[in-house]
């Protein structure tokens, strides 16, 4: 009897991290849609170049951290040494591009 | 199973199980294997260069020729003999240490093998295809650009397929250190070993794409008439150097991180004591990785960066020394008060750690940017990088291999000839490299083809060449007794120093192909140490004897390479007649073809069945 209650528990536990899961997904997924026409709208209306390439660059960035955390489930447990090492990447690559920014191209 | 391997096999059947193998173990020793050939061909090298400048104005080898040795040598030590020799020690020992049954990707260590290892022979053919490589081991732009004939297409080549391999070689190695650990090896509980493997292969996996967009761009700039490193056409010849360091420094730390983790493995055993500071150590080996990504600039400091950019990369260089003082006073700390063996594997260790130092000293020197425009170019580098590097990699090797031998191979190496194999090589290499600093205070350049009578350069550089030879003489005892021990030696028990403290010694010597029986229990950092100390000799089982699941053999990988490798000699020879282009594409096919029939056909694998097991005997 006991057992089967458990079962039961853990079952619903499970549909409801599930319905949470889906439901995180939809979102992201709507925003991200928001997120490409916003820089669609950007780039055809007549706004300053100023304003347009750093609002398109935070929308991609913001994107790509959605499709890591969200699509491809670094925010789930058991991620860690995974993003230790993407971001590590990011590190070197954005020291590098700094370097060669400021003392070959300057 | 184990009637078949009695048996004895022809000379064509072993030779088709090593073409097709995708054992960590028989892929470590080929590794072994070949970067000993490349590291006896860099030896010839060297003493050739040694032999030209044993007096002044020499005329041993002309000024070309040196200039082809010099490069080759560099070439050859770094990419074919050090780095594999390594790899071939992690693929051998590191799956053991966390004991598992084979690597993450089993088909893919094949290919990075062969990759390498026709990366290494395409270079060499250079010596008798019209020239070798004579830009220097770091190919500066313009020079490597304009070096005419076809030696630099062959750098170019061959250092683009070693480098893929070497490449695959640590995906594999972070995927199965991630993945694949026993019940209960969590990462604080990993040798040095295992950690530095890890690390080592984390800056593989950053490094080597430097490299490879550095060599794709020479690539185009030397066949297809791109201008990335051409000035005249708006290019900028520092790129070069910038990529290459990006890679380089890393470079040079993916050799020295799993050196420092062997000597960490030796020390305790030896000592009988655990691993002074564990956790600092780990925490050292992080942190030089993670500097040692921000100093590649100081190859570069009389480049002119200008002042700013040479504080910035001087300061950062100086701090790796701290990471790297905490591991050699943990080293001391482990010694300390321990009931200390000296056998050879801890003369080569005891040797390090005092070499090593010196070299890590003159680092601090030449790090310092403004006196860097007196010793960059000089001897006074070559010595600073051959103390670390001599004293600290190639004893690293020496004393992994003689440490680890009996697990490779199930012998124990000669403890008498192993000794006079170190004693000639150390004194060799302190009077080698000692008395460069001094010629290099004195001004002498590196990478000149003679020095001039007069300039009280002579002695030294006699002195140099004769410990050259020493080293030599030390090298070929080592290989004699590598060579009496396969024939004389004595089988070695699972653990043949008595002391062993990894999960390594808890398996027979040479380990059965799928290593453990049952996947061992861990318990604690140095596991079997500490089921010796609670009176079991062995480890506890975690999970009942079962069928074992074991990935096949395939020839695939070699056939890959054979693909690849004559479309590099189609790509080099393509400049002179577009005949050549059948090979590019052809090769190209032939890999391609390779990889898609890899895909296509499923291959689960087979089992060693659980009867089986039961009836083989520890
Ligand atoms: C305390 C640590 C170290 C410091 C501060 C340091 C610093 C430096 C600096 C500043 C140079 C450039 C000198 C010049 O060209 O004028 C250099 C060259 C070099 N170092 Fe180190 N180093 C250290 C450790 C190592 C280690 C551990 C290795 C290899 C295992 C290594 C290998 C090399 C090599 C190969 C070169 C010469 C490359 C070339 O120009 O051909 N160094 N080092
Ligand atoms: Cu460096």
């Amino acid at each position: 009897m006991t057992n089967n209650t458990n079962i039961d528990k853990i079952n619903s536990f499970q549909k409801q991290e599930q319905k949470q899961e889906m439901k995180h997904q939809v979102i992201t997924f709507v925003l991200m849609i928001v997120f490409t026409l916003i820089a669609f709208l950007a780039v055809a209306s007549d706004l300053d170049k100023i304003f347009v390439i750093p609002l398109i660059l935070i929308l991609a960035v913001v994107q790509v951290g959605f499709q890591f955390y969200y699509f491809m489930h670094m925010k789930d447990k058991g991620h860690e040494i995974i993003s230790t090492l993407i971001f590590s990447g990011i590190w070197i690559a954005a020291v590098a591009i700094l370097t060669f920014t400021t003392i070959i191209w300057w | 199973m184990s009637i078949a391997s009695t048996q004895k096999r022809g000379f064509g059947a072993i030779l088709w199980d090593y073409l097709t193998t995708v054992d960590h173990k028989k892929i470590g020793n080929m590794y072994i294997a070949a970067g000993a050939f490349f590291f006896i061909l860099g030896g010839l090298e060297a003493l050739i260069i040694r032999i030209q400048l044993v007096k002044p104005e020499n005329d041993f080898i002309s000024a070309g020729l040196y200039n082809e040795m010099i490069t080759m040598h560099g070439t050859t030590m770094i990419f074919f003999a050090a780095t594999p020799l390594l790899i071939g020690l992690m693929n051998a020992i590191m799956p053991l240490q966390i004991g598992a049954r084979d690597v993450a990707f089993p088909f893919l260590n094949s290919l990075g093998f062969w990759l390498f290892l026709a990366g290494g022979l395409l270079m060499n053919c250079s010596w008798f295809l019209g020239g070798a490589p004579d830009a220097g081991w770091t190919a500066y732009a313009p020079l490597s650009v304009v070096s005419p004939g076809h030696g630099t297409d062959f750098y170019v080549m061959g250092l683009q397929l070693s480098g893929a391999g070497t490449l695959m070689g640590g995906i594999n190695f972070l995927v199965t250190i991630v993945t694949m650990r026993a019940p209960g090896m969590t990462y604080m509980r990993m040798p040095l070993f295992t950690w530095t493997t890890f690390i080592a292969s984390v800056l593989i996996l950053f490094a080597f794409p430097a490299l490879t967009v550095g060599l794709f761009l020479l690539m185009f700039d030397r066949m297809f008439g791109s201008a990335f490193f051409d000035i005249a056409l708006g290019g900028n010849s520092i790129i070069w150097q910038h990529l290459f360091w990006i890679f380089g420094h890393p470079e040079v730390y993916i050799l020295i991180l799993p050196a420092f983790g062997m000597f960490s493995e030796i020390l305790p055993v030896f000592s009988k004591k655990r691993l002074f500071g564990y956790t600092s150590m780990v925490f050292a080996t992080i942190l030089i990785a993670f500097l040692g990504f921000m100093v590649w600039a100081h190859h570069m400091f009389t480049v002119g960066l200008g002042p700013t950019a040479n504080a910035i990369f001087s300061v950062a260089t100086m701090a790796i020394a701290v990471p790297t003082g905490i591991k050699i006073f943990n080293w001391l700390a482990t010694m300390w008060g321990g009931s200390i063996k000296i056998n050879s594997a801890m003369l080569w260790t005891l040797a390090f750690i005092p070499s090593f130092t010196i070299g890590g000293m003159t680092g601090v020197m030449v790090a310092i940017s403004t006196a860097d425009y007196q010793y960059h170019d000089t001897y006074f580098v070559i010595a600073h990088f051959h103390y670390v590097i001599v004293g600290g990699v190639v004893f690293g090797i020496l004393a992994g291999l003689t440490y680890w031998w009996p697990k490779l191979f199930g012998k124990v190496l000669n403890e008498t000839l192993g000794k006079i194999a170190f004693w000639l090589f150390f004194i060799g290499f302190h009077l080698t490299f000692f008395i460069q600093h001094f010629l290099g205070l004195m001004g002498m350049p590196r990478r000149y083809w003679v020095f001039l009578e007069g300039q009280g350069l002579d002695t030294g550089n006699l002195i140099s060449t004769i410990g050259a030879f020493l080293m030599a003489i030390g090298s070929v005892v080592f290989v004699y007794n590598v060579i009496i021990t396969s024939i004389k030696g004595e089988k070695a028990p699972a653990d043949p120093w008595g002391d062993g403290r990894t999960l390594e010694w808890s398996i027979p010597s040479p380990p059965p192909e799928y290593n453990f029986k049952q996947l061992p229990l861990v318990r604690g950092l140095d596991p079997l140490w500490i089921e010796k100390m609670e009176g079991n000799n062995k480890m506890t089982p975690a999970e009942p004897l079962d069928d074992i699941h074991m990935p096949n053999g395939s020839i695939l990988p070699f056939i890959m390479t054979i693909g690849f490798t004559i479309a590099s000699f189609g790509f080099i020879y393509q400049v002179d007649h577009s005949a050549w282009l059948i090979a590019v594409f052809g090769g190209m096919a032939i890999a391609l073809g390779t990889m898609l029939a890899r895909s296509l056909k499923d291959d689960d694998g087979y089992h060693i069945h659980k009867e089986d097991l039961e009836k083989e005997v520890d």
